[in-house]
């Protein structure tokens, strides 16, 4: 499954044990695919001496402050920009 | 007592070799680089010659981007395309991620960039990262709390303007480029190069003003 520039998706809300790099303020969040930047090695194995294959699709995913942040002060078009690997993303 | 037992007076006086002083990182970087030297790993020269080259980076890489977007419509097109290419036009390395990425703060949009996992940051175009930018507060407060943030760094935002706060997770880094200072009209490249500080770069601050003419 490959997503594309105005996809929405949810970030999967799973533990993980480990390396990785996808923050635990995003998981679970709808956010939207803004940008593709192509196949990157998987950091989490990389990180444990591994060649991080097979590689992953890194996306540039935009996320509502409110979606984030329900009760702190901002305004209503803020975002934050993650970048987050294919195999943490679900279709929304 | 065994054989160590001698006199530790000799020629020239020093502070403790291991001080009860170093904080812990530092003491774990130096046990790790003991032991990958020890084990061939590393040679000591690379671990000198590598701090050598991450210390002598500075904001100035940057601000020369900046600059010549400032001055040249055609080359900040192809800045925000590909901050990359547009480093290499510069003969700038822009180190060695694969993707850079330069994102333009307008009247109606700001950026500002964090890690909130660690501290990736466009080290070989703004030098190395200040202390605040690894703290804990401000990994997690530009991310929970961007305005909050910013004002504390003395950045007041129109009311309207949308911020994108942008979170390194991964293999991209990040560059702003600042809006250009009002009363800058009439000023050179180089001098509009002064104006660019790191953090106009980082999105937590403007550039300077402009002296009075």
């Amino acid at each position: 499954m490959t997503f594309g520039a105005g996809d929405r998706v949810r970030v999967s809300d799973r533990a993980h044990e480990g390396h990785h790099r996808t923050p635990s303020y995003v998981k679970g969040k709808r956010g939207r695919v803004e940008r593709v930047f192509g196949r990157f090695t998987n950091p989490e194995t990389r990180a444990y001496g591994a060649d991080g294959l097979p590689e992953q699709v890194l996306y540039h995913v935009s996320f509502a402050q409110d979606e984030l942040w329900p009760s702190v002060r901002r305004n209503g078009s803020d975002t934050a920009c993650v970048d987050i690997f294919e195999h943490w993303l679900e279709a929304e | 007592m065994s054989d160590h037992d001698h006199d530790h007076d000799h020629d020239h006086p020093h502070e403790p070799i291991t001080s009860d002083g170093e904080p812990p990182a530092a003491a774990r970087a130096r046990a790790l680089e003991e032991l990958l030297v020890e084990k061939g790993l590393v040679r000591r020269e690379d671990v000198r010659r590598s701090i050598d080259r991450l210390v002598s980076r500075s904001p100035a890489d940057g601000a020369r981007l900046v600059a010549r977007a400032w001055v040249d419509p055609e080359f900040k097109k192809r800045l925000l395309a590909d901050a990359r290419a547009a480093a290499q036009e510069l003969a700038l390395d822009s180190g060695p991620s694969p993707v850079v990425v330069a994102v333009e703060n307008t009247e109606t949009v700001h950026h500002m960039v964090v890690c909130t996992l660690c501290s990736c940051y466009p080290r070989a175009l703004l030098g190395p990262p200040p202390d605040w930018y690894k703290s804990l507060p401000y990994r997690s407060r530009a991310v929970s709390d961007p305005h909050g943030v910013l004002e504390e760094f003395g950045l007041e935002l129109d009311d309207d303007v949308e911020v994108r706060v942008l979170d390194s997770t991964a293999d991209v880094r990040y560059l702003v480029l600042p809006r250009r200072p009002e009363g800058s009209e009439g000023l050179g490249e180089e001098e509009l190069a002064s104006l660019v500080t790191r953090d106009s770069m980082i999105g937590v601050a403007q550039p300077a003003a402009p002296a009075p003419a």
